[in-house]
């Protein structure tokens, strides 16, 4: 009987200890398990480490975000920031507080853009590519859920991804969640403006919406984050204090019978109509993806900043027509700003709690935070940190005008890095040919500009206004985008007249992103394109009036002549067509003259 | 002792055995749910019909059971309607027909004109136990147009267990086992939406969403393939349908009324009361032949009588000389009677 019993205890012993020890009654974990799990713990924690907690209202109010750049530059929501003011103090999950200023705010697409100060290096997140995310994938969030640590260690929250090319209807005026990714990982109020993790822990969203209901304001399984890659689309507009606005076709779609998307109508002056789009034409592909619903027109819209040209196919009569459409502004720069103002209005004025099926998480109101009263803040507030201050600048139309100068600044220095361009205050005479190899000659001036073409010559003096000058004819404005063209260079962004920092777009023809700057001068607007690699000046457009068909001047072949770097060929298109190509072999930059240049 | 030790062992042996087991069936851990879900999706399909008013979704969710568009869904409101539509996940939509509906569990089967569809095989269904992990498909909220995947909620089974559906608390008519999930997947326009295995392999149907009255609780689950298979299998071989409404040449001169077999209703607070029996008058055929308060009758002479209306109606087919077989739900039960109106 003894021997048996000992038998048996030793067969107890080798069941439930192997292969490492572990507590009795524990069952036997798979390896791949346990590596599957330390990997998880290891992306976790270092996801954790760059999510913030943003505060708002001394603490009272606030939500989530994260930190995407070492020098502290971090994404959250603009419903987040927009509550927390200018000056912000945000929780890092090492529980240290710094300061912070925002940077630049995506209204409509509920995206702000904030700079973190304190610090010579922030742990920062990787960017995924969100287009790549399937629905099933694992994905996790990060992130401060009803203001509960007060310590600012971040939650997380595990699920999968529930859908992929969510629309989300407009809630109140402004916000609009197009393109968006669903996801049942836990989303609650506080969440807002934290991270939405792949497994391998690179951002692929920002959470900022859930589907409420009637079980009150906590997450049912169904959070919305902001797709990463539409705001990688609008990071260069944020980083210039810009407030950014979203984009129009100029054309609204409606689905039909057969589940067509269809133009229902068009506006006859928007880029899409000069390109040929016309009303009931079938809308078929839209920024590359196939359209077959109008939400998944309404995503590829809501994905790109204005300005941007996007390629579009529509067909009509069983024909396709493949073209590139330039996208205009949702909102005028006034009405944008005005809508703003009218939303941080209704904001202050208290309102009855709507239980919408959708609505953006905020912090909630009730059970304050104890440690978060204690700091104490809100009587701090008034006071903007020394640091916030020397990186703010109020300018009307901007989130903060101060990181727009920087990066004028900046596209500046990299363009006229080894090139004095000031210097050449006088007349500037190009000669050349024409593609076809007719001669060529433009002198500009600082008030008037010539040119010598094979069709004859032709002179524009510029007076107060440059409006509706369209010489020569077929150009689209030729002479006046030259006359821009040297001015900029010569007077330099500080003189040339009102100019500012755009953001950032792709270069057509190209998939590089370039800096672009904006001016409006003589009553007329234009645009300068810079390439990221070599800081030069790609591209103009040149915009006569209002909703104009662009003269676009493509600059390239740059070499070093007397000093300064100039384009030995200059391309010219208006519309459809290319109206003309120069070769430049004569540069004659001209240091006096007796004309002065005006003043802007 | 001696005994007690080895049958321990033995228990600790097959418990080992069980979580093997159930770890073989599961996807491994860090594989995307991806393949299984592409799956699944061409099956499952967004239902369009009654409703749009506050808190009254006019969409709800379903999923194919046939190549030729049998579409198995949850019997609600949305369904009351001449104008019901379904939408695959390819986008393609087409007009449904409600084919029947059977209330004991809440589930009604649609007809679509269509052939060659992906479908799942509800004979073919598979079981899941306590802690095995799932998925769940439907088109919440609507999130979801035209060919717009369903939305994808992952979970674990917390029971498998009856639901306690007494009036008052539950209220669903539906009395068998329930997989009962730790995942938020009854939302609105989720009922009717399918519950896979983490292979996708259908499980069940995501139910109607419940609320405790008592607990101000919601409950997430879903009926489970096999406890509806019986039912669905007589549906689709013609039991359970509701009468055509223009059948009215068939109606007597003389028809019975629930008043002549002495049976007194709810009122009727809603377009679609289900018909509770609320008392029963002494000495009258109801009471000869059993009946109680509380009863629900599910059909007049197996015909489906989802509310007060259409009980009211079906009795207006039945001559007062003829017998009528009425189907009670009591205590999850269902109990066949069969009453006759006294002379006059």
């Amino acid at each position: 009987m003894k021997p048996r019993t000992i038998l048996l205890a030793t067969h107890f012993v080798v069941l439930l200890m192997p292969p490492t020890l572990r507590a009795a009654g524990e069952p036997e974990v798979d390896a791949a398990v346990l590596r599957a799990e330390s990997e998880r713990v290891a992306v976790i924690a270092q996801a954790c480490a760059a999510a913030i907690t943003v505060l708002a209202d001394g603490g009272r109010d606030g939500g989530s975000g994260v930190i995407i750049t070492p020098d502290g530059y971090a994404i959250t929501n603009f419903h987040v920031s927009s509550a927390a003011g200018v000056a912000m103090k945000c929780g890092l999950a090492d529980g240290s507080l710094v300061d912070a200023v925002i940077v630049g705010i995506d209204p409509v697409g509920d995206v702000a853009l904030i700079k973190l100060f304190g610090r010579d290096e922030f742990p920062c997140a990787k960017l995924g590519d969100s287009d790549r995310v399937l629905t099933g994938d694992w994905a996790f969030t990060v992130g401060n859920p009803f203001m509960l640590a007060t310590d600012f260690r971040p939650s997380v929250g595990y699920g999968i991804i529930s859908g992929v090319h969510r629309y989300q209807y407009p809630s109140g005026t402004l916000l609009e969640y197009a393109d968006c990714i669903q996801t049942d990982a836990a989303i609650n109020p506080g969440n807002s403006g934290g991270p939405l993790f792949n497994a391998r822990g690179e951002v692929i969203g920002i959470n900022g919406r859930g589907s409420f209901e009637k079980r009150g304001r906590v997450n049912v399984g169904v959070g919305y984050a902001i797709s990463i890659n539409q705001i990688k689309n609008f990071l260069g507009h944020l980083r210039g204090g810009r407030i950014v606005d979203h984009a129009t076709l100029g054309a609204v779609v409606a689905s039909d019978e057969d589940g067509r998307v269809l133009v229902s109508d068009i506006l006859e002056d928007c880029d899409a109509y000069q390109r040929g789009l016309r009303y009931g034409d079938e809308i078929v592909r839209f920024g590359g993806r196939p359209i077959r619903t109008v939400n998944a027109f309404k995503n590829v819209l809501g994905i790109y900043p204005k300005g941007w040209t996007v390629p579009l196919s529509y067909r009509r009569e069983g024909e396709t027509f493949d073209i590139e459409v330039r996208l205009a502004g949702v909102h005028g720069t006034e009405e944008l700003i005005a809508k703003l103002e009218q939303e941080s209005q209704a904001e202050r004025e208290p309102k009855p709690s709507q239980p919408n099926d959708e609505e953006t998480p905020k912090a909630p109101e009730p059970k304050k935070p104890k440690l978060l009263d204690t700091l104490d803040m809100k009587k701090a507030a008034p006071k903007m940190p020394t640091v916030v201050k020397q990186h703010y600048e109020k300018r009307r139309g901007y989130a903060n005008y101060y990181f727009n100068r920087q990066n004028v600044e900046r596209v500046w220095r990299n363009f006229t890095a080894g090139s004095d361009y000031a210097a050449a205050r006088g007349r500037w005479t190009l000669g050349g040919t024409w593609i076809a190899g007719d001669d060529t000659q433009f002198v500009i001036g600082a008030a008037r500009i010539e040119c010598a073409l094979p069709g004859g010559t032709l002179e524009l003096p510029v007076g107060d206004s440059l409006a509706e000058r369209l010489e020569p004819e077929g150009s689209g404005g030729l002479l006046p985008a030259l006359f821009l063209w040297r001015r900029l260079l010569v007077q330099g962004p500080e003189h040339f007249g009102s100019l500012s920092y755009v953001g950032t777009a792709p270069l057509p023809g190209s998939n590089q992103m370039a800096d672009v700057l904006g001016a409006t001068y003589a009553g007329v607007e234009c645009q300068f394109f810079f390439s990221p690699g070599d800081g030069r000046l790609a591209r103009m457009e040149f915009y006569p009036y209002a909703a104009a068909e662009p003269c676009v001047l493509l600059f390239s072949g740059y070499e070093e002549i007397d000093g300064r770097w100039m384009p030995r060929q200059i391309d010219v298109v208006h519309g459809d067509r290319r109206y003309a190509s120069f070769r430049f072999t004569r540069f004659e930059l001209a240091t006096t003259d007796h004309q002065a240049e005006p003043k802007p | 002792m001696n005994a007690a030790w080895l049958r321990s062992v033995a228990i600790i042996v097959s418990l080992s055995c069980c979580v093997a087991a159930a770890r073989a069936g599961d996807a491994p851990p860090t594989v995307s749910f991806h393949p299984a879900i592409e799956s699944v999706q061409p099956k499952v399909v967004k239902i369009y019909g009654a409703g749009g008013y506050r808190g009254m979704e006019p969409y709800q969710s379903g999923f194919l059971i046939s190549a030729e568009g049998h579409v198995l869904t949850v019997w609600s409101y949305v369904l009351d309607t001449d104008y019901l539509s379904v939408t695959l996940n390819n986008g393609q939509k087409f007009d449904a027909k409600l084919l029947a509906a059977d209330p004991r569990f809440e589930l009604a089967v649609l007809k679509i004109d269509a052939e060659g569809l992906p479908h799942f095989d509800l004979a073919a269904a598979a079981k899941a136990e306590t802690g095995a992990r799932v998925l769940a498909f439907s088109n919440l909220f609507g999130v979801a147009t035209g060919d717009e995947a369903a939305s994808v909620q992952h979970g674990i089974v917390a029971a498998v267990s009856r639901l306690d559906a007494r009036r008052g608390s539950y209220e669903t008519p539906y009395r068998g086992p329930a997989y009962v999930l730790d995942a938020i997947t009854n939302n609105p326009g989720a009922a009717g939406g399918a519950l896979t295995d983490s292979r996708g392999r259908l499980l069940g149907m995501l139910g109607k969403e419940l609320r405790n009255a008592q607990t101000n609780t919601w409950l997430n689950y879903a009926l489970p393939a096999g406890e509806m298979a019986a039912t669905v299998d007589e549906i689709r071989a013609g039991r359970f349908v509701r009468r055509a409404a223009d059948d009215a040449a068939n109606r007597p001169e003389h028809a019975l009324s629930a008043e002549l077999l002495g049976l007194v209703l709810v009122p009727e607070v809603l377009d679609r009361t289900p018909p509770y029996v609320d008392a029963v008058r002494r000495d009258s055929p109801a009471a000869r032949a059993g009946l109680r308060p509380d009863d629900l009758v599910v059909f007049v002479n197996n015909h489906l009588v989802p509310s007060l209306q259409a009980l009211r109606s079906e009795l207006d087919y039945v001559d007062r000389v003829d017998s009528v077989q009425l189907t009670l739900l009591r205590a999850g039960e269902l109990i066949e009677t069969t009453l006759k109106a006294d002379e006059p």
